[in-house]
């Protein structure tokens, strides 16, 4: 969240196939660059209208499974073969298969954790006691385009076009006060049209 | 359940339901005192939760002769029961991750409360194998690390494997099940009315903000989580039925067991989800979330795992017959008809093993009637018959395996004692303690999973009229102000 680059234009609508749509049109036709947009669940296809990379979580979640296969299996190696050997039923110190599970369960559980705190990094996700938000209503029912403004030019150019494209709301977003951790929205906000 | 919200034709939810609705009805019970049947049953629960606390504490210091164990069963009722439980996990993970990617939409009414039933049921059956251990508060000399001793545990033992499977299966199930909340406690903070909550939330939240630059890294972990949790649902039953497999004694070792005990496991898992969710959608009023048409999905899911189920128990019996080897061939047998032979077990052991054929095999054919498959009395009901006829399943595997092996000198009978039947529906009361909680200051569905799926809007699209909806409506501008004046 404190990503957001200030100024900018918000544009509230309450349905993510508009905001695909507009999102879409706003990037390719307009050409407002660093777009982002907030919605209440991940609308299908908004990645490639924003234009984002595919997420590295999942290299990292693979190098995790990895690592967990390698580290599960040594660990069994070096225990049963290297730091104190004891003969089972004449098995050889190493014995493989017998470690396999072992090693599938150490695989799976340093990926998820690879998986999921790497998630957290690349979100910058942690937990906070307040967190900045832009409206009550995107947890909820709202879908809001962030266009980032410099100059008083562009502003009014996102403003309307937000405005002819069916926004339900129009709002702008002036600064970043960090120690409220809030954000300061210009004080006359504007109507939208339609 | 309200007429006006019935799912669509050829949908699993009604598209006149809109999101802010679906917030507002399942933070409902999060944010109001606990209602009336909630108090009576976390109460009950709570009782019989003291079952199991009892018997544990005088075990504790006198050891673990009072409960039946002795030679040659020395795996009693709770192996059973932590086998019980953890297959009770199963259906949890097979919805939030097998039914994801095979994009079963349907999955996201039902897959935060049957991913929360996984974990409590996972902490239910973790009890059991401590509490069996005798001396539990040495417990941690299960897991290899380096001690004074410098000894190491023995990596060659299913039962070690058992203690990875299961403790990687639990720490897996609850960081997905975490993923799913975080949007989650966002809509929760979002929306709370004092600040003590609007905190608490936020920290549950993690600062989740719902921009698609997180929704892109967040849709790939979970993504990813579900490729991970699908080998792992699927190893851990099969790892817990290596603890049998891998021994050599008849009833045990056959190499049907993995895929058996994971088709067990789902079947008893949909059995529990549809007996909690039968309850708790009529509890918390989230019928229209948990419609008819899910309910009789799981049904149909009980149904097929019946049959898979089923057919193990025929080809247990056909492969002791086709082994030629007289000490399979002897087990069954007796398993079966033992106590009419005079060969061995007794009417308690014969009524475990035709309890189990008929709960198991013959009662859940009833769904092949629709009726009966749309019922919610039928279903519940029939779900309990299931989850009693799993629990005889293990109990007829490992104690009429054990009871009586190769030689008749060894052979010995085991009857659970009262304090065996106190922890085993004392762990009940645990269970559903946990999930009454859940129910109270979670929320029971994963709201924004629920939100993506519903139908196409019922207002039309700002931008051009009406998408892809068969529905009249009203004009949009009109909806678009009710919208507003909530």
């Amino acid at each position: 969240m404190a990503r957001i680059q200030v100024p900018a234009i918000l544009g509230f609508y309450d349905d993510g196939h508009d905001l695909l749509e507009v999102t879409t049109k706003a990037r390719e036709a307009e050409g407002f660059k660093n777009l982002d947009a907030y919605t209440p669940y991940p609308v299908h296809g908004m990645e490639e209208a924003l234009g984002l990379k595919a997420s590295p979580v999942g290299t990292i979640a693979r190098i995790g499974l990895v690592s967990g296969a390698f580290l599960g299996f040594m660990l069994q190696s070096w225990t049963s073969a290297v730091d104190w050997p004891i003969n089972i039923g004449g098995k050889p110190f190493v014995s493989w298969p017998a470690w396999i599970p072992i090693t599938f369960e150490s695989a799976v559980l340093l990926a998820a954790f690879c998986n999921l705190l790497s998630m957290f990094a690349f979100c910058g996700l942690y937990p906070r006691p307040k967190t900045m938000i832009l409206s009550k209503r995107i947890t909820n029912d709202r879908f809001v385009l962030v266009i980032p403004v410099s100059g008083e030019e562009e502003e009014k150019r996102a403003i309307a076009f937000l405005q002819s494209n069916g926004a339900l709301k129009v709002k702008i977003v002036d600064g970043i006060d960090h120690e409220k951790q809030q954000v300061i929205f210009r004080a006359a906000p504007l109507e939208a049209a339609g | 359940m309200s007429l006006a919200l019935e799912p669509d034709e050829g949908k699993y939810l009604s598209s006149k339901i809109k999101m802010e609705q679906v917030t507002d009805e399942v933070l409902a019970p999060m944010g109001r005192f606990p209602s009336l049947p909630w108090h009576i049953a976390f109460g009950m629960a709570q009782a019989t939760a003291l079952l199991l606390l009892g018997p544990v504490a005088y075990q504790m210091f006198n050891g673990l002769g009072i409960f039946g164990i002795t030679n040659p069963v020395g795996w009693g009722v709770y192996i059973v029961t932590f086998v019980f439980w953890v297959g009770i996990g199963h259906a949890g993970t097979l919805i939030s991750a097998i039914l994801f990617l095979f994009r079963q939409n349907w999955r996201t009414s039902i897959n935060r409360s049957a991913e929360a039933m996984t974990i409590f049921a996972v902490m239910t059956a973790g009890l059991f194998p401590l509490i069996h251990v005798g001396r539990t508060w040495v417990a941690y000399w299960l897991v290899p690390y380096p001690a004074e001793r410098a000894l190491w545990v023995n990596f060659r033992s299913p039962l070690l494997w058992d203690v990875f499977a299961v403790t990687t299966y639990f720490t897996v199930s609850l960081l997905f099940w975490y993923q799913g909340l975080i949007p989650d406690w966002a809509t929760a903070r979002d929306r709370a009315k004092n600040k003590f909550f609007r905190m608490l939330y936020s920290v549950l939240s993690f600062g989740w903000t719902g921009s698609t630059r997180d929704w892109n890294h967040y849709e790939r972990a979970y993504r990813q989580f579900a490729f991970l949790a699908t080998p792992l649902v699927l190893s851990v039953h099969s790892i817990v039925s290596f603890d049998f497999a891998v021994a050599n004694l008849p009833g045990w070792h056959t190499t049907i067991f993995p895929p058996y005990f994971v088709a067990g496991a789902i079947f008893s898992g949909f059995a529990m989800v549809v007996t909690l969710l039968v309850i708790m959608r009529v509890l918390f009023k989230l019928e229209h979330y948990i419609t008819m048409k899910h309910l009789e999905l799981m049904n149909k899911v009980i149904l097929a795992t019946s049959l898979l189920v089923g057919y193990a128990y025929a080809s247990e019996f056909y492969i002791a017959w086709y082994s030629g080897h007289e000490y399979e061939q002897y087990q069954f047998v007796s398993r079966a008809l033992g106590f009419l032979l005079g060969t061995s077990g007794s009417i308690f052991y014969a009524c475990t093993f035709w309890g189990m054929v008929i709960c198991n095999v013959v009662i859940p054919h009833l769904f092949w009637s629709k009726k009966i498959r749309t019922s919610i009395p039928a279903m519940f009901i029939i779900s309990i018959f299931v989850n009693i006829g799993m629990w005889l399943e293990r109990f007829n595997i490992f104690i009429l395996s054990l009871h009586n092996d190769f030689l008749p000198s060894s052979w010995g009978y085991y009857i659970p004692t009262i304090f065996d039947w106190m922890v085993v529906v004392g762990s009940f009361g645990f269970f559903f303690t946990l999930f009454l909680v859940f129910c109270r200051v979670f929320p029971t569905l994963a709201i924004a999973e629920v939100k993506a799926t519903l139908p196409a809007p019922s207002h039309g699209s700002r931008l051009h009229g009406h998408h892809d909806d068969h529905h009249g409506h009203a004009a949009p501008a009109a909806h678009s102000h009710a919208a507003e004046a909530h």
